[in-house]
């Protein structure tokens, strides 16, 4: 058989059949979590024609777009649309026989920080979610990617999906990142270069020395983030890192079957010979700690730099669209990116906010205080994250630092809850979006690193990260 | 899904590239548990300012409050999975979205509910773009049995190309799960398959 890529080894191993003679397949998929506000009309759907779900054990649901995220958590929600989307939601994890976290469950959290950490997420899988970020299961070899609400209705019903094959990028990652440089710098930096559709049509594999070297966590910052350029699918070749990771969890499995599955999993990988339709390297010692300036995940510079002038753009429609974002963002071109002061810090979503993360963020909270005039919240990715944070003693560097710790959900990342920006607002944020209106109607947003974000809470301004590091004390 | 034969009406330029289904339906909207309300939500930032409609938004000037198709530019839909913005590009009327690359998840979704997306050359688009950004020649007939598009007052007309079987599901708004339902004994067969292969995937 010709070499293959791993994300072919893995659809070959999914297809149910062909529909077609173009390559349109139906593709079984291996598990799927459901979140309150996009699952609602897919169940709504199942009903109405009197469907069941297919496999409900292959489902977890988790309440985790739309609640609150204050310290003291309760079943209450912000408002009456959110309450009747995770009461509609409870009710049809009841009737389809789902299991479910509540809002309270000490297993609640962002999706994607729950389902591996419960150890529904295993090398080998195909994993199709109702949420763009679900490319984050590619950190375990498994095929991970978000859908809409028709293909999860679709999927509930079949366990498969209607799928054409994508084409194959892989992205090649060498070097030694240098100090302050994280993995959320990193697929920033590949973000920039190829462009906010560079990936658009494609698969991603992600590879190389820097990959091998990054913890499970760290590739999971990548694969999430890498959708931002348009990658429809995300694979990393599965290591003894992901096997640590995921042995012991909750449903991985135990005992002979443990050793059976583990040695079945660190084979696949993509055949040496395979061939990508897109090669990239990347070498990461090159890469600075990056901030993005405008309204468009591909609209960054390093935080060394300035704000760039719109005529700088490669084409004419890209000159327009970054006159229109720095309007937006109330920017002036030529202005170093470091006098820029903010309002507001937020360190979650499910890019960052996992233990690496705030442990990153509270190395430069520690013994320092958050500026004055600015407002600063951290919200773990899970209620397990909470509680890791809170053991570990980062929570009181947290609070020390008079940053708000908060209990878990995607909060300000997309702003459907009760954590939303004001008009005019500037955030640094952990987050993935950029775009217009997402932390609220005229909100300013400059995706960063956790670090970067915590730098500038500090501060009171977007600050390089690398001045506070090394016992550096202002 | 809204079959889709030969569908004729007024074209609307947006050419900015990486529009974002955030900005395609605002969070506002999607708190809801069934689809109503979201033809409201489209555009809902851009089309009015302080209650009012925003004149420099295309769908608010003379000759394009009734338009039923947009010609965008590149990675239109990119971001959020929300299928909300489909169904509210729909509610506003939209019927087919023409552009030069859209994004994955969105051109699922919209391919899930019947609006066509054509997928055109980038001087193609910016072709078209020009010619409907004038009021007085803004009519277009998409023929999708034919899989043609014209333009300019019936005197210029492009082809696309659109896969078999998607052209065939747009044609016959088909029921995809009652399709896909037919061939349960293939995916049982192949669950049974994959579970022995795979014992530890339950």
């Amino acid at each position: 058989m010709a070499a293959r890529t791993l994300y072919d080894k893995l659809v070959d191993a999914h297809v149910v059949r062909n529909l077609d003679d173009s390559g349109l397949v139906l593709l079984y998929v291996d598990r799927t979590v459901l979140n309150e506000y996009t699952s609602p009309q897919a169940f709504a759907g199942l009903r109405a024609a009197g469907r069941k779900v297919w496999n409900p054990k292959a489902a977890l649901m988790v309440v985790d777009h739309v609640n609150p995220t204050a310290a003291q958590r309760t079943r209450a929600m912000p408002d009456r649309g959110a309450a009747r989307q995770v009461d509609y939601f409870a009710e049809n994890a009841r009737d389809f026989g789902i299991e479910y976290f509540d809002i309270l469950d000490p297993r609640q959290g962002i999706e994607h920080v729950v389902a591996p950490e419960q150890g529904l997420v295993m090398p080998g899988m195909v994993i199709a979610a109702g949420d763009s970020h679900s490319t984050a299961y590619g950190a375990f070899g498994a095929l991970g990617y978000g859908i809409g609400t028709s293909d999860i209705e679709h999927y509930l019903a079949t366990s498969t999906v209607r799928y054409r094959r994508l084409k194959t990028m892989r992205i090649h990652l060498t070097g030694a990142a240098p100090l302050g440089v994280t993995p959320k710098d990193i697929v920033m930096e590949v973000i920039r270069r190829i462009g906010a559709d560079g990936a658009t049509g494609y698969a991603v594999e992600f590879s190389g020395p820097v990959v091998s070297n990054m913890s499970v966590e760290g590739r999971i910052v990548i694969s999430i983030m890498i959708v931002e350029a348009g990658a429809r699918g995300v694979v990393i070749a599965p290591d003894r890192k992901v096997l640590d990771y995921l042995k012991g969890r909750p449903r991985s499995p135990k005992g002979e079957m443990w050793e059976r599955a583990a040695r079945s999993w660190l084979a696949l990988s993509s055949d040496p010979d395979a061939r990508f339709d897109r090669e990239l390297t990347l070498d990461v010692s090159e890469v600075a700690p990056l901030v993005t300036w405008g309204t468009s995940p591909d609209q960054a510079i390093a935080v060394t730099g300035t704000v760039p002038y719109p005529a700088q753009q490669a084409a004419p429609d890209r000159e327009a669209a970054a006159m229109r974002a720095l309007s937006y963002m109330g920017l002036t071109p030529g202005t170093p990116i470091q006098s820029v002061s903010i309002d507001f810090a937020f360190i979650g979503s499910c890019t960052n906010s996992r233990i690496e993360d705030l442990r990153d963020a509270a190395e430069i909270f520690r013994g320092r205080r958050v500026a004055e005039g600015v407002r600063a919240i951290v919200v773990p990715g899970s209620t397990q994250v909470r509680a890791q944070a809170e053991a570990e003693g980062l929570a009181k560097v947290f609070t020390d630092a008079g940053v708000e710790w908060r209990q878990s959900g995607c909060s300000m990342c997309l702003a459907m809850n009760d954590d939303v920006l004001k008009p005019g607002e500037r955030c640094a944020s952990s987050t993935n979006r950029n775009f217009e209106g997402r932390q609220g109607p005229g909100a300013r947003t400059h995706l960063m690193s956790p670090a970067m974000v915590a730098a500038a809470a500090v501060t009171g301004r977007i600050t390089d990260v690398r001045s506070l590091l090394g016992g550096a004390r202002q | 899904m809204i079959p889709f034969g030969q569908v004729m009406g007024v074209a609307a330029p947006m050419m900015a590239p990486n529009v974002d289904t955030d900005v395609i339906m605002p969070k506002m909207f999607l708190k809801g548990v069934d689809r109503s309300g979201l033809g409201e939500g489209a555009f809902n930032l851009l089309r009015f300012s302080g209650g009012k409609p925003n004149p420099d938004f295309i769908l608010n000037q003379d000759g394009y409050r009734n338009a039923c198709f947009l010609v965008v530019g590149p990675n239109f839909g990119c971001g959020s999975s929300r299928e909300h913005a489909v169904w509210g590009l729909q509610q506003l009327g939209i019927r087919a979205l023409i552009g030069t690359s859209f994004a994955g998840i969105f051109n699922d979704n919209c391919a899930n509910n019947g609006l066509l997306t054509i997928s055109l050359d980038p001087g193609v688009v910016a072709g078209l773009a020009r010619a409907v950004a004038d009021s007085s020649r803004n009519d277009v007939t998409i023929d999708l049995p034919a899989q043609t598009i014209q333009f300019d007052c019936g005197r210029r007309s492009i082809g696309f190309d659109i896969e078999p079987d998607r052209k065939e599901a747009f044609l016959t708004g088909r029921d995809f799960i009652a399709s896909t339902l037919v061939f349960a004994d293939d995916i049982r067969a192949f669950e049974a398959r994959h579970r022995a292969e795979n014992p530890w995937i339950v």
